[in-house]
């Protein structure tokens, strides 16, 4: 359990049985008056955002998280597999779940996979993962500043920007957070 | 290098006529090819030198003032950084974040420190210094104070200096203030420290109203001392005037506008009034000007005088700034018995929810007994009032180092 003084941003927090991240919280009080705290949080399921306000001293209770180091296998269906390399279990997340990150899932890559009560809710990749520009414009030889960018597609379907002197067929690296070119690799 | 010539702040070479000779000391903060960008508190200057002092260097440097740069400058390195600079986390990093807002607040806490005692002095207070390891920290319900040992007997930091004021004004001071440390327990977040600095002052012969006068000619002398002359300063959205006169206004006739439901029904729960208050009714207070709160309940108001027409009401007003409470104060309680009674009742509620009760301070209530005569008194958040005049939205930024840094 966390008392309201224990809050923090990224607390993660269950309420009402979904899991929250604190994204932002208040300390309330009148000089000689009762004390609140106020946050500002967001379902980590569903991403909605909840603000509710608590009485300082009241007990809240602590979202179940765990995170396990799997593999990526292959899509099913909708669904992408992953596998603990220790024991051998597998795991399914949806494309909803995945989001944006389903772009990132490279034949045995290995990932994070967040739990929550046991049951997997998503996935972290590598913050860096390298990928093949597929589509874009021919480049430009003179302009390597890297100032002026153009949109490109990578072998995932990752849509995404690059400097004018990066040319189809070629790696770059791409910052998973973001999605943003990092930089050129030589394969 | 001659080292007896004395160091220029960097803007007054910046005002050198040019082709004259300079000598500055500070840190640099940049460097390039045969180059240094050195800065002190008055500002930053290139310094061109071979070689060139690593970043992070304290130097004194010696040169010619073209107009715009030291050129053929010699600098000696006085103390070099081990490791990085700056550091991520460092002292230099935070206080220099976002064009170094925070270390200008520091110089502002000093200019604001300085226009309070000012004002005081003008006006024939006495500044005191009470102990801040008391016998008694308070008895209110909502503060918890921390214990402190090896004072020989038990003690606790003030959670306000009052007690001890009021012993001054028994032992003959008419009019005194202070500047001093308090501390509460487990207050901490955007407008509270666990540890703050307070104002209080009391005056002999007066009550709530004499209060408030000085309260907002006390704003106001300090917004005119920090912004050359100016009471109309920038608020968090819009402007604020902090002339006198300000809004009175009472807790009845705010719940009325701002709440959406009367001060009599909130008053059903403490809970739920001190929800409605800092949910609804504490933000849409002082907005474009500030706002005295008075009409407070008998009941939350342990140190102050009732009403003497209506003895439900005490006599406290509490201020209120752009949305945030400043200030509260009181005509004060001078009877002992009426008070020993009081603080009996505090010590009371405090048992009946489980809280640690602290003593009773005799010697307050001797004082009491002794005799003081009417009196208003005030305790206002200096930490607050900064973030007011310096347009800081988190008291983080208006201290010398946050509790989070310690």
């Amino acid at each position: 359990m966390y008392e309201t003084s224990d809050i923090r941003k990224n607390v993660k927090l269950k309420i009402d049985g979904n899991p929250y991240v604190v994204v932002d919280f208040q300390f309330v009080k009148p000089g000689k008056g009762q004390a609140f705290t106020r946050v500002k949080m967001k379902n980590m399921i569903t991403g909605n955002v909840l603000e509710r306000t608590y009485k300082s001293g009241e007990r809240l209770e602590k979202a179940d998280m765990e995170e396990r180091q799997m593999t990526y296998l292959y899509p099913e269906g909708e669904d992408y597999v992953f596998m603990d390399s220790q024991n051998y279990d597998q795991v399914r997340l949806s494309a909803e779940q995945l989001g944006e990150n389903k772009f990132y899932l490279l034949d045995n890559l290995p990932v994070s996979i967040l739990f929550y009560d046991g049951t997997p809710i998503g996935v972290t990749p590598p913050i860096f993962i390298e990928l093949q520009v597929v589509e874009t414009e021919p480049g430009f030889k003179g302009d390597t500043s890297g100032n002026v960018q153009k949109p490109c597609k990578l072998s995932t379907g990752l849509e995404t920007t690059v400097p004018l002197f990066v040319n189809q067929g070629e790696w770059i690296k791409v910052d998973t957070r973001t999605g943003e070119y990092v930089e050129r690799v030589k394969k | 290098m001659a080292q007896s010539a004395p160091r220029s702040p960097i803007d007054v070479v910046r005002r050198q006529s040019p082709a004259s000779r300079a000598r500055i000391g500070g840190r640099v903060i940049g460097a390039a090819e045969g180059a240094a960008l050195v800065q002190d508190i008055t500002g930053s200057l290139e310094v061109r030198c071979q070689p060139v002092p690593v970043p992070g260097a304290w130097v004194v440097c010696e040169g010619l003032w073209d107009g715009a740069r030291l050129i053929e400058a010699a600098c000696h390195v006085v103390s070099v950084p081990d490791g990085p600079f700056p550091r991520p986390d460092g002292d230099f990093a935070w206080a220099h974040a976002a064009g170094g807002h925070r270390l200008r607040n520091l110089r502002g806490r000093a200019a604001v420190l300085r226009a309070i005692r000012a004002f005081f002095d003008q006006r024939a207070f006495t500044e005191v210094e009470t102990p801040l390891a008391v016998p008694s920290p308070g008895l209110d319900l909502h503060l918890d104070a921390l214990e402190v040992g090896g004072m020989g007997a038990p003690r606790w930091l003030g959670t306000s200096p009052e007690y001890q004021m009021k012993r001054l004004l028994a032992a003959g001071l008419p009019r005194i203030f202070q500047l001093s440390r308090c501390f509460r327990r487990g207050e901490l977040g955007q407008r509270h420290h666990p540890e703050f600095t307070m104002l209080e002052w009391y005056r002999t012969f007066a009550g709530m109203h004499e209060i408030m006068r000085d309260t907002e000619e006390l704003v106001a002398h300090v917004a005119r001392a920090l912004h050359e002359g100016a009471t109309v300063i920038p608020a968090q959205e819009g402007l604020l005037e902090l002339a006198p006169p300000w809004e009175r206004l009472t807790l009845r006739e705010a719940f009325d506008r701002y709440a959406g439901v009367s001060v009599d029904a909130a008053l059903a729960s403490e809970e739920l009034f001190f929800r409605v208050l800092t949910e609804r009714v504490e933000p849409q207070l002082g907005r474009g000007r500030p706002t005295f709160l008075t009409g407070w309940p008998a009941s939350m108001a342990s140190l102050a005088r009732l009403d003497p027409h209506d003895p439900t009401v005490a006599e406290r007003v509490e201020a209120f700034v752009d949305g945030m409470e400043l200030s509260n104060g009181f005509s004060e309680l001078i009877d002992a018995r009426e008070q020993r009674a009081r603080l009996l009742r505090d010590q009371a509620d405090r048992a009946a929810q489980g809280k640690a009760v602290y003593p009773l301070d005799e010697r307050f209530l001797d004082a009491l007994a002794e005799g003081i005569p009417p009196s208003g008194g005030n305790a206002l958040g200096v930490d607050r009032l900064l973030m007011i005049v310096l347009g800081a939205r988190h008291i983080d930024d208006v201290v010398a180092i946050p509790p989070a840094r310690l």
